[in-house]
């Protein structure tokens, strides 16, 4: 199949990310990006794990982490990665207006999220842990806000794939540019349940 | 901050001054010739802007030529300095810099364009493809590295170079030992960088799994085609690992973090593992591919097929995934524990089997073999001697409880010498030699090639065998003088003479390229060589979108089969289709632009300026979101136009070999 093909609902194919070889490569090529991405966040995990325990005479995790704003801005990022699935279940469908609106929903949950994140990195300064406090301060704060780097990164990307193509419709051509977005959207989710666990349940029980 | 504006030029050096006066002269007569020549126009639109991969390619191998050139003269000055005991010739801190910035360019910004170069040109066609996966990506892969490659070059004369050594362990590379932008230079130069070869990676992989012509499954690809898809794969695996060794670096020097400090909790040690768990993969980023090249050479001028190319292939991947489990070696000293220093020295032993194999393979390939000796075939035989000496004083240090004799000492430095140079080096001029005709249709001088090749062979023996034995003796590396006393004075002589011979045949070889732009003859068939690979089945130099059909594969070895049944050789006017080709984009280079900029104000702490550049990523990543341009088709009567020129003149060229 062609990239300028002109699609009805019928001719849309059913996976219009894999139908033309851009496509192929795309998704191909992206999943590769994404192990180099998992295995550059496991360094910063295998980073935070060694130097955790490095408090330095500041506060320490269990001191400092409070359960509810996690969990809010966790239940936050998972839904937006529900809300993500939506958004390609219409692509695929060929409903690029319902697409759209899952993806506006998304990128409002991944925004309420990094209020989250920048509202809790706040408390924590004021409460005496800054970048250079100790060695744990640095680790965290470099795993935990190299994250939410990718979430605001993720949040442009889709924003710009929305606007630039909101006259244009669904084609071949920018269908695997939708899909790799929320391939990249999941990708940020899962590395967030790791964060959750490695560094605020860990970091709360132990 | 703290960097005063009348410490940005380095002055008061008189080598450096000279530097600094040569670096404006020639800056000069490039932007003076290019005017003169009026060819702003030609250089915009056939270079700086293409997405071909063949230029691609050859402007890295020029970057790679380059640099070459400056970390060897680095290694010139150190050979000088120390040809006699309690020189003068430089002091210590310049020594310092010197061999840190010797090592880092010869490294990333030497054999790293080179073998990404060679794989660039060759591999796309070898599999039978119009270009690469993704073509702009590339260009924006060779303009990162540029520019990271151009910042980490002007450190000496701006600001000051990095110290601490390739390596850059800390505390010694952090701010409290090392308050300068040096090693700023060294954290961010390498970053962006990385990112270009980081994407490299990837485009290949991709390239490799989804581009190849019919027929070609994974066991009918060439021997460089698989190594350059494990050395891909290594890439991807390994280098963000340094993109975090090198942020955290970076964060600590800039920001004040306490990842690698002494006080406040940090590791210095977590450096040390960081690094060379990206550390160690490279060095089989750059010796797979080498390994590639021999192996393309050695049947071709043996006229054979390579020797168990299965087991070839098999070696490979046990290298690869080997090569993430040794790093502890490169540090047996900082004391693991000799339960820990024993699982890496039994897993470093491991990987002389498959390097073994692969020695072996060569050489079984040669048996029976009607060897024709080419320079590139010369290289090749040059490599397997030199490299076993590399390889088994490896084995050597693996031991861990020996290293604790050689650690830090100049056999190290003479070992590592004699892998990286006939296992990198040496694949490399046989791949130059032996690709040539394919980039530019004309041939490098073989006469002079074997002047090269004696001159560096016999240089390279010189210069590093006395090393292994100073070593042994308990000269250690990094010093930047000895005393008359220590006896060590007659082999350091050597040694230097040594350097000399080296770099001579590095003349010869400039001079060969210079020459052979001159003079070499213009009618070469595009298969000089009687070779077995699908890159010689098409035009040399080759046209831009590569084949006009694309080749169909039955079999390992497709060109030559093709040759021997006499199928598939002669096109088929029906056959032609009109061609989708990517357009050029200035897009990369802008970016490249872009980054050194931001790189350059983040190594000098100005962090509001940094800001301010960065943006300008930002609009870039923008504006490509933005871009509709969706390539374009070249015509059915352009492509007979082109095929008939190469296909008419064929018959009546001269054939090197055969």
């Amino acid at each position: 199949m062609h990239v300028e093909e002109k699609l009805t609902a019928e001719t849309f194919p059913a996976s219009p990310e894999k139908a033309t070889l851009e496509g192929k490569n795309k998704f191909l090529g992206f999943w590769f990006f994404l192990g180099g991405e998992t295995v550059l966040f496991a360094s910063l995990f295998a980073t935070f794990l060694s130097l955790r325990d490095r408090t330095a005479g500041g506060p320490s995790s269990d001191e400092l982490f409070k359960m509810s704003i996690v969990f809010i801005a966790t239940m936050l990022l998972l839904t937006s990665s529900l809300t993500s699935v939506y958004a390609m279940y219409h692509m695929k469908n060929f409903d690029f207006k319902k697409m759209q609106l899952w993806l506006g929903i998304t990128v409002l949950l991944g925004a309420a999220f990094l209020g989250l994140e920048i509202y809790e990195f706040n408390e924590y300064v004021h409460e005496g842990l800054k970048y250079s406090t100790s060695a744990f301060a640095s680790s965290f704060y470099t795993l935990v806000g190299t994250h939410g780097a990718h979430v605001a990164f993720g949040l442009l990307w889709i924003l710009t794939l929305m606007i630039r193509n909101a006259k244009r419709g669904l084609d071949l051509y920018n269908a695997p540019k939708f899909y790799v977005a929320s391939l990249y959207w999941h990708f940020i989710d899962v590395v967030w349940v790791f964060i959750f666990t490695v560094v605020y349940l860990m970091g709360m029980v132990g | 901050m703290g960097i005063k504006w009348n410490e940005i030029l380095i002055t008061g050096d008189p080598l450096i001054v000279g530097s600094q006066i040569a670096i404006v002269m020639t800056v000069i007569a490039i932007v003076g010739g290019l005017t003169y020549f009026k060819k702003w126009g030609w250089l915009w639109r056939e270079w700086l802007t293409t997405v071909d991969h063949k230029k691609i390619g050859i402007m890295y191998i020029l970057s790679g030529v380059l640099m070459f050139f400056r970390g060897g003269i680095d290694g010139l000055l150190m050979k000088a300095q120390t040809a006699r005991p309690e020189m003068n010739f430089l002091d210590a801190q310049h020594y310092n810099e010197i061999f840190t910035t010797h090592g880092v360019i010869m490294i990333l910004f030497m054999a790293m364009p080179f073998l990404i170069g060679l794989m660039n040109v060759v591999v796309p066609l070898q599999i039978g493809a119009r270009d690469v996966a993704f073509p702009q990506l590339n260009a924006l892969s060779f303009w990162l590295f540029f520019s990271g490659a151009m910042l980490f070059n002007i450190s000496f004369v701006v600001g000051g170079s990095p110290d601490a050594g390739w390596t850059s362990y800390f505390p010694l590379a952090g701010k409290e030992f090392s308050p300068g932008v040096g090693n700023n230079y060294y954290a961010i130069a390498l970053q962006i960088a990385g990112l270009g070869t980081l994407m490299t990676g990837i485009n290949f992989i991709v390239t490799i799994l989804k581009m190849r012509t019919k027929g070609m499954t994974l066991m009918k690809m060439p021997m460089f085609t698989w190594t350059t898809l494990i050395t891909s794969i290594i890439i991807v695996a390994a280098f963000p690992i340094f993109t975090v060794a090198l942020a955290l670096m970076t964060f600590d020097r800039l920001y004040g973090t306490h990842f690698f400090t002494l006080s406040s909790g940090g590791s210095d040690m977590l450096w040390a593992n960081l690094f060379w768990l990206w550390g160690h993969p490279e060095v089989y980023i750059v010796v797979l591919p080498a390994f590639g090249i021999f192996s393309e050479v050695i049947a071709t001028f043996s006229r054979k097929s390579l020797y168990g190319y299965k087991s070839m292939v098999i070696s490979i991947v046990g290298i690869a995934l080997l090569s993430m489990l040794v790093w502890v070696h490169h540090f047996f000293t900082m004391g693991a524990g000799p339960a820990v220093n024993s699982v890496f020295s039994i897993t470093t032993m491991l990987i002389a089997v498959p390097t073994g194999v692969k020695i072996f393979n060569w050489l079984f390939t040669m048996r029976k073999g009607r060897i024709k000796f080419t320079t590139a075939m010369l290289w090749s035989l040059g490599f397997i001697p030199n490299f076993v000496i590399g390889g088994v004083t490896g084995v050597m240090l693996g031991m861990a409880a020996a290293d604790y004799q050689y650690h830090n000492t100049l056999f190290l430095v003479a070992h590592f010498h004699y892998v990286l140079i006939p296992g990198v080096v040496f694949a490399v001029f046989a791949g130059l030699y032996y690709w040539w005709p394919k980039m530019f249709g004309f041939m490098l001088n073989e006469k002079l090639g074997k002047y090269h090749f004696w001159l560096f062979n016999i240089g390279f023996n010189v210069t590093f065998m006395p090393m292994f034995f100073l070593g042994l003796q308990g000269a250690v590396r990094r010093a930047y003088t000895y005393s008359a006393e220590s006896g060590f004075a007659p082999l350091f002589l050597v040694s230097a003479i040594g350097s000399i011979i080296l770099a001579l045949g590095f003349a010869v070889f400039c001079y060969n390229i210079y020459w052979s732009f001159r003079y070499a003859k213009r009618n070469v068939s595009s298969d000089p060589w009687d070779a077995r690979t699908l890159e010689w089945a098409t035009a040399s130099p080759v046209q831009f979108y590569n084949f006009a059909v694309l080749p169909e594969v039955k079999e390992l070895d497709a060109f030559w089969h093709m040759k021997k049944r006499n199928s598939g050789l002669v096109l088929k006017e029906e056959e032609i289709e009109e061609i989708h080709m990517p357009s050029n984009s200035g897009l990369p280079f802008y970016m490249a632009v872009v980054f050194g900029i931001t790189g350059f104000f983040l190594v000098f702490e100005w962090h509001i300026a940094a800001a301010v550049a960065a943006i300008g990523i930002v609009i870039g990543l923008i504006i490509r979101s933005f871009d509709y341009d969706d390539g374009y088709h070249v015509t059915v009567q352009e492509i007979k136009n082109i095929e008939s020129k190469w296909r008419k003149v064929e018959g009546g060229v001269k054939h090197h070999v055969g």
